[in-house]
């Protein structure tokens, strides 16, 4: 089984409400030093076979008819990388 | 004879019951169309209407652009089907590649509700001819999504071109580029607008003052059909 990943983030120059809410509430965490924060999506999709570089060409054929608007989004698609940490461990 | 108006519901449509009262209201036959069916019925015209069709999952009108009833009402769109997209019905547009751009969460991050002053800008689409140049209305507005954004060169290409159909005046409720509020196709039988005409369609529950200032949207495609012996 192939797991790929489509990271999908907002153009740099389409504003990220979100993001900035989230940028502003930092500090009431006491945290400083942030500039800038800005949130995308991350899409995992399984398929059957090989994550191979087949696997990524199927899913390039429709990331950007679904998957990402082009309009205003940039994605990247790559493999899942299985040491890729879910958070802290318990 | 008079004109058929379509009106699609997708799952999680809110407004296609008001847009098809506002179609009725204007003349019209309202008829009733369904996401699933790849069929307009014969329709002269239709109305995409706004609510959070399938929740807005991934991003709004993304999902409703692949439905069947989009199978054939996109093909009739380019070919010169008047085609009306209200709010969602605009995001649905925009993801359909029938309007450039796309619409994004409003720079407030709140959701908008309000009685909204647009100025029109363009008579010469098939949902605007009623109205006058430059003419002042207030009709409902209510967004969570609504920023309208397109890169420079096509702003100033809907610009050029006489594409923007209306803009908002006194507050800019969502961040839109350029204060847009709708636009249209080159052809003009394609507009999106992100206020909400088929909420002012009544005096009992049009916005005080303006009650009906929406309804000539419905009425424009109305006289454009039957004048050219729809």
């Amino acid at each position: 089984m192939a797991r790929v990943v489509v990271d999908v983030m907002l153009k740099p120059e389409i504003l990220d409400p979100q993001g900035q809410a989230v940028a502003r509430a930092l500090p009431a965490l006491g945290v400083s030093g942030v500039r800038d924060v800005r949130i995308g999506k991350r899409i995992e999709i399984e398929l059957e076979g090989e994550a191979d570089e087949a696997a990524l060409e199927r899913v390039r054929a429709f990331a950007d008819q679904l998957l990402a608007n082009p309009v205003i989004e940039d994605y990247v698609i790559h493999a899942a990388d299985d040491s890729t940490s879910d958070g802290p461990a318990a | 004879m008079t004109a058929r108006i379509g009106v699609v519901t997708f799952p999680g449509s809110l407004d296609d019951g008001d847009a098809l009262r506002a179609v009725g209201l204007s003349g019209a036959e309202a008829v009733p169309l369904w996401h699933d069916d790849r069929d307009l019925h014969g329709v002269d015209a239709v109305v995409l209407p706004g609510g959070f069709s399938y929740g807005d999952y991934l991003r709004c009108g993304a999902i409703a652009r692949f439905a069947k009833v989009m199978e054939v009402l996109v093909p009739a769109a380019t070919d010169g089907l008047p085609v009306l997209g209200i709010c969602n019905g605009f995001q649905v547009l925009c993801e359909s590649h029938l309007l450039p751009g796309a619409l994004v969460r409003n720079d407030s991050l709140h959701f908008v509700c309000r009685d909204q002053r647009l100025r029109i800008e363009s008579t010469s689409t098939a949902w605007t001819g009623a109205y006058a140049v430059g003419e002042e209305i207030v009709v409902p507005l209510k967004n969570g999504e609504g920023g309208y954004v397109a890169d420079e060169r096509t702003l100033d290409a809907l610009e050029a071109e006489g594409r923007v159909v209306a803009r908002y005046l006194e507050v800019n409720p969502n961040g839109s580029r350029r204060d847009i509020a709708g636009i249209s196709n080159a052809a003009g039988n394609v507009v999106g607008l992100m206020p909400h005409p088929e909420h002012a369609v009544e005096t009992l529950t049009g916005p005080a003052g303006h009650e009906t200032d929406g309804l000539r949207f419905f009425t424009s495609v109305l006289r454009q059909l039957v004048g050219a012996g729809a």
